[in-house]
């Protein structure tokens, strides 16, 4: 199977890199920095320093024309870098964006005047339906609109959404009903009645998601915003305050000059946060356009942030945990019969039986003891459906021979009444199978039991690993099943989860949810169901499948567009990702700084302290090429830091110290040696090419 | 360092870290409402409080309500001060008939002593009457302790308690604090000062006949000395205890009446660290983690020791200016050693540079020395700790809660870094908190550089500065460090006492104390009103040497960044200066 979207866009794809540079001299416009505090700071000063430059030209400037300018350029380079950041980020996601909105074509529709088949219906423009219209979508058709199939079955190419070229099977009734807006149907038919307006349908969403238009700031970029605010205010604080300290020192030194207004700007530049300042709107689309790569859309950026937090994971057991359905994998008899009675019986009645259980009985009679399926016609049986009230399905050959299988109390209760008993041994091979998590189905013909059927739930292959792995980022992981608590813990044992909830129902699930929640603690979930809807708008973190109902994806906060439950694991560390990207790059940003003063201070003092000159402990050339180095290395770093900001900063399943120890280690004690090591360089270039 | 000076310095240490536990766990009983023996024997007394002052004891209050308590409270105080001070000549108590303080000087020593500064920008000795130090600075001394303490219990309940919106009741704080830690501590520590000297009385300056006479500035014969007394032991008891620092007598406690003997020396330090210290193993009982409170004790003690033993060791060198001029500054049997400018014999240079250091680190502002005498760098000590915001043990209650506003500034920052959103002791740290924080950490360095620009520009500035230089330029950045830092010690040298620098001080002194009090008391509120997070294998443990450091390394690399520029035209630059000449 093919995955469109999942492909990773190369870094230096020319259709991004040629309209992210034009556009990031677009947004040198006052108004879109302003937006971003720190970054407007730097504006401030380019234009101030321009100004000084034009001075300097024109009459007595307060340095040489040509450091101002030099400053002033790398100044506005520092601006224009980050601006080209966010561009690059905004450019993948248009890409993505553009092969979605390809899938929008204005396609005819049929509206039909009632939801029922063979009812008339006019062709309109999709463009003019509205919620609540009736549509008939035929072989070969567009279905134009989100909806919820009301009538049929048809398989659907969904690969224009999912980037999955299998055609997925779409229904009235269940949990396959709902369908999306520019998929196609390949066979049958449907008749959909539409839940989306234009412009709110889920492609709609999708695009304005990848394309950042609706992206709103997560609180926590919020925090941090805050943070990086204040950092600039000190800074700014801190130079401004450093020009009287200045004409002090120079007054009572009695030499040297005043530092220049230019020198000034130059060290505010370099203090303030402007590595993170510069890349923070770039690593937030960068995060949502990684979860659009992994075939997740989220409804909002707040989501996908406590994805990162989560610490509880509920998860259905059926299709999650074990294969969609239970396996026959063993029949019991009772003392007196044979296997071989009791698998034929078991066959007969479960011939018509299309639920998976049924026809996995028919196979394991067939594969274990050789018993050939029959036509139901020849033996003139008459199928008995499962009912909720009997809860027994089987088959009557003839008034004489009747076979049922059922749940073990529907059954003893069948038994009783026809005048047989239920035989005491076989009431210890039930608990058994139960206590290994399988399920009993017992089978009776009239009044005798013959024996019983072993079901079984089969765990997925590879999922024990994947919950050891949620278990090392602290996430507890729950299972909620139908089944009994003996039957739920074997389960949980053998899936390797932590808890488990039995006997679920949708008012159990949302009170487990609600009581966590009290406890403090963030709940995600997974849900396809429409009876999931009230416990997935309950959870914080809610993945509903894409396969699952309108209700349920209305509900959920994200959905999987291959609907793979555990895709909530990619989730969680795209979110964490999202942060610890952030955070590394504030610590470098701020750790920066130390190098920076030992570059500026000495530069801009020592004409009135030539002691001061101890500190330069690079040996920078000349004062002026100490600042120029600064300023250059600042605005560099922005380029050089902006794959990681795009691909954001590797997460890995391990103890919170440790990851902060290295984390810390590489961003902390990292951005305290590297601009040493960059500024020294730019110095020599600087010196090499005669530019100072 | 030598064998002596550094058996000295450990023992100091070492019984410091003795009195952390009990002394911690009784103040937790306190403000838990636990039985600790004075608080079952005296609770009759406390409740005849509430009954005349109508507190409802069981009443809580929104953080608001108790910010505006707060608040006016000290406003009151300073209003009070301010009018003892002015009519000190017709009030009672004042033998050597002292008259009323200037109105810029009685304004600053107000703000001064409700905000547990202290700075003083007059003489004890012979501007205040005994009414004057006993009622309003004395009391001052008491209650603005009391206030920093009962901020930082609200704030450790903000921790504790579970979507409430109240934080506790401002009055029962105040009382408890008063009546069950400070005043029981003060009668202790004054008894024992009286048995080492220190003047306890009523009555008016002892005159004494000198041995040799001397001519004064005007070339007039002096042959009698005034040596002035006053109730000073439990003045200086509480001025210890509670990190208020203001002093009897101007020398503070260099003058031989305030701290006459080496033991008296060691109690008053004693005193100084015996609070803040403490307060961090009372944090850790309230929150029921006591590994909080002893990481939140280590991150300041990683900053505070180096400092020791830096400042310390380079007193203990001596000056090279005068090894030039060949004056002795070895270490012997009947000389201390080392840069002894500006200090009391009987204490010697480490005593001195323990004193500075503690001093300042705690927000305490006493001094046994003089600051403005050190070595640029072992100077640069005391003034950079006052600078980083005193925390590092800082003023009782108030440098544990500015410790504080670091810690969810440090989870914010490693939260980030290992991919979740913050939390500290369960409590999640979102905007309003980091923007409360911020502020806690901005207000501060505002109201240390404006004013000290302002003061190096203006003619008002610099006609109190009395040294040419970078050494004045310190002056000027010390002063208005203590001012804002709540510390209240003087580098010296720096004429204070003018209408320029006692406003500018006062409002530096007024704004670096309610603008951290008032956001640290909305975080108590807001983090209140959360759920606690249950912690698990992914949450950030806060108590572990990395955690520890990281904490250590924020504070540090936020002051540094702040005032390296300022720091290297001071001390930095006379310092290189020095060593070149």
């Amino acid at each position: 199977m093919k995955k469109t979207h999942s492909s990773m866009t190369s870094l230096f794809e020319p259709t991004i890199l040629v309209p992210a540079m034009v556009e990031s001299f677009k947004k040198l416009d006052p108004r879109h920095q302003f937006k971003n505090p720190v970054m407007f700071v730097v504006l401030v000063g380019s234009l101030l320093t321009t100004g000084l430059y034009v001075q300097a030209l024109g009459w007595h400037g307060e340095a040489g024309a040509s450091f101002i300018l030099a400053i002033s350029l790398w100044l506005w380079f520092t601006i224009v870098f980050a601006n080209f950041a966010e561009s690059m980020a905004e450019g993948r996601g248009k890409a993505q964006a553009e092969s979605l909105r390809r899938a929008r074509k204005d396609t005819p529709a049929k509206k039909m005047s009632k939801p029922t088949q063979g009812a008339s219906f006019e062709t309109v423009s999709a463009t003019t339906l509205i919620k609540g219209d009736v549509v008939l979508v035929e072989r070969g058709d567009y279905i134009p609109m989100d909806g919820e199939v009301v009538e049929g079955v048809a398989s659907v190419d969904e690969s224009a959404i999912t980037g999955e070229s299998a055609p997925v099977i779409r229904e009235s009734g269940g949990d396959r009903s709902a369908v999306t807006g520019g998929t196609r149907v390949l066979s049958d038919w449907l008749i959909v009645r539409i839940t989306a307006n234009q412009g709110e349908t889920f492609l709609d969403h999708m695009i304005a998601m990848v394309e950042g238009a609706r992206r709103q700031k997560t609180p926590n970029e919020i925090a941090l915003s805050i943070l990086l605010v204040v950092f600039t205010i000190i800074f700014l604080l801190v130079t401004v305050t450093i020009l009287p300290f200045s004409i002090f020192s120079v007054a009572t030194a009695g030499k040297g000059a005043v530092i220049t207004v230019t020198a000034l700007v130059a060290l505010l530049v370099c203090l303030i946060p402007t590595t993170i300042g510069g890349l923070l709107p770039a690593i937030g689309i960068a995060g949502m356009d990684r979860m659009i790569q992994a075939n997740v859309i989220a409804t909002s950026g707040r989501a996908v942030e406590a994805a990162g937090d989560v610490d509880v994971l509920l998860l259905d057991k059926t299709g999650t945990i074990t294969l969609g359905n239970r396996q026959a994998v063993a029949f019991i008899p009772t003392q007196g019969v044979t296997t071989e009675r009791l698998a034929d019986a078991a066959q007969l009645s479960s011939l018509s039986d299309e639920t998976p259980e049924g026809r996995s009985i028919v196979i394991l009679a067939k594969e274990k003891y050789g018993i050939r399926e029959r036509q139901t016609q020849e033996l003139g049986a008459r199928f008995i459906p499962f009912t909720a009230q009997t809860r027994m399905s089987g088959v009557d050959l003839g008034a004489n021979r009747q076979i049922r299988k059922g749940a073990v109390e529907a059954i003893e209760g069948y038994v009783r009444k026809a005048g047989g008993i239920f035989p005491d041994d076989l009431k210890s091979s039930i608990e058994t199978i139960s206590k290994s998590g399988g399920t009993p189905l017992v089978v009776a013909e009239d009044k005798n039991v013959l024996g019983v059927i072993q079901l079984k739930d089969i765990v997925k292959g590879g999922i024990k690993e994947r919950f050891a792995e949620l278990r090392r980022m602290g996430i507890k992981t729950i299972m909620i099943t139908g089944d009994n608590p003996l039957t739920a813990a074997a389960i949980a044992v053998e899936a390797g989860m932590d808890d488990f909830l039995a006997q679920a129902t949708p008012e159990t699930k949302l009170k487990l949810i609600r009581d966590m929640q009290t406890g403090g603690r963030l709940v995600a979930m997974t849900g396809d169901g429409t009876n999931d809807a009230p416990a997935l708008a309950q959870a914080d973190v809610a993945l509903a499948m894409n396969t699952g109902t309108q209700a349920a994806k209305e509900a959920g906060n994200m959905v999987d567009l291959d609907s793979n439950p555990t895709k909530l694991i990619e989730v969680v560390k795209i979110g964490k990702q999202l942060l610890i990207t952030r955070g590394s790059l504030t610590t470098f940003s701020i750790a920066n700084d130390v190098s920076k003063y030992f570059a500026i201070i000495p530069a801009a003092f020592v004409g009135t302290y030539p002691a001061l000159g101890a500190l330069n402990v690079m040996h920078l050339a000349t004062p002026q090429s100490a600042i120029l180095s600064a300023v250059i290395f600042n605005a560099l770093i922005i380029i050089f830091l902006i794959p990681l900001s795009l691909f954001g900063v590797p997460y890995r399943p391990v103890a919170a110290s440790r990851l902060l120890r290295d984390n810390l280690l590489i961003y902390g004690a990292g951005g305290i040696i590297t601009p040493f090591v960059g500024i020294k360089l730019i110095d020599m270039i600087l010196v090499a090419l005669h530019l100072v | 360092m030598g064998l002596n000076d550094f058996i000295q310095t450990i023992f100091f240490l070492i019984v410091v870290l003795l009195m952390v536990k009990p002394f911690g766990s009784y103040m937790a009983c306190i403000y838990m409402g636990r039985p600790a023996g004075l608080n079952v024997w005296l609770v009759c007394v406390e409740k005849w409080i509430y009954r005349i002052c109508a507190v409802k004891e069981e009443e809580g209050m929104t953080w608001k309500t108790y910010a505006v308590a707060m608040i006016l409270f000290n406003i009151l105080g300073v209003l009070v001060v301010y009018a003892i001070q002015r009519l000190q000549a017709v009030l009672p108590l004042n033998p050597m008939a002292m008259p009323a303080v200037s109105p810029d000087s009685s304004f600053n020593t107000a703000v001064s002593f409700t905000t547990n500064t202290n700075w003083q920008s007059y003489g004890g000795e012979n501007t205040m009457s005994y009414f004057t130090q006993m009622l309003a600075l004395s009391v001052q001394n008491f209650v603005s302790a009391a206030t920093g303490m009962a901020i930082l219990v609200a704030l450790i309940r903000g921790f504790i308690q579970k979507q409430m919106n109240t934080i506790g009741n401002f009055w029962v704080d105040m009382v408890r604090t008063v009546l069950y830690i400070l005043l029981p501590l003060s009668i202790v520590f004054a008894v024992v000062f009286v048995s080492q000297g220190i003047p306890q009385t009523f009555n008016k300056s002892a005159v004494a006949t000198l041995l040799q006479a001397t001519k004064d500035s005007n070339g007039k014969l002096v042959n009698q000395q005034e040596l002035a007394l006053g109730p000073v032991a439990s003045q200086i008891a509480i001025k210890q205890i509670g990190s208020n620092g203001g002093g009897f007598y101007n020398a503070n406690s260099a003058h031989p009446y305030e701290n006459p003997t080496p033991l008296s020396n060691f109690l008053e330090l004693l005193a100084i660290m015996l609070i803040p210290v403490s307060l961090c193993y009372t944090f850790g009982c309230m929150v029921k983690d006591r590994r909080q409170g002893w990481a939140l004790l280590a991150a300041m003690s990683i900053i505070f020791l180096p400092c020791l033993w830096f400042c310390i060791q380079i007193e203990q060198q001596g000056n090279p200016l005068f090894d030039k001029l060949g004056v002795d500054q070895t270490t012997t049997a009947f000389q201390s050693g080392g840069n002894m400018e500006g200090k009391e014999s009987r204490f010697g240079t480490a005593n001195s540079a323990i004193w500075a250091v503690s001093t300042t680190a705690v927000a305490n502002g006493s001094v046994n020395c003089m600051h403005d005498s050190f070595m640029p760098l072992s100077g640069m000590i005391p003034l950079w700790l006052i600078q980083l915001g005193e925390v590092i043990f800082g003023g009782v209650g108030c440098g544990l809660y500015g410790m504080i506003a670091f810690v969810i500034v440090a989870v914010f920052i490693a939260g980030l870094m290992i991919g979740r959103t913050p939390e500290y002791l369960g409590k999640k740290i979102e905007v309003f908190e980091m923007k409360m924080a911020s502020l806690v950490a901005l207000i501060p360095h505002m109201f240390i550089l404006i004013p000290t620009a302002i003061a190096v520009l203006t003619v008002v500035g610099k006609a109190g500065i009395s040294n040419p230089g970078p050494h004045g330029f310190s002056e000027v950045l010390y002063a208005f460090s203590s001012a804002a830092g709540n510390n209240g010690s003087a580098f010296g040298g720096i004429n204070a006492n003018t209408v320029f620098y006692n406003v500018m001080t006062a409002v530096s002194m007024f704004f670096g104390r309610y603008w951290l009090a008032i956001p640290m008391l909305a975080i108590a509120g807001s983090l209140s009103a959360k759920k606690i997070v249950p912690s698990t294998q992914g949450t950030l443990p806060t108590h572990t040497p990395l955690f520890i450091v990281f904490l250590a390394m924020v504070v540090l690399v936020v002051g540094a960044l702040v005032f390296f520029p300022a720091l290297a035209l001071g001390p930095i630059v006379e310092h290189l200066m020095l060593r070149g000449a």
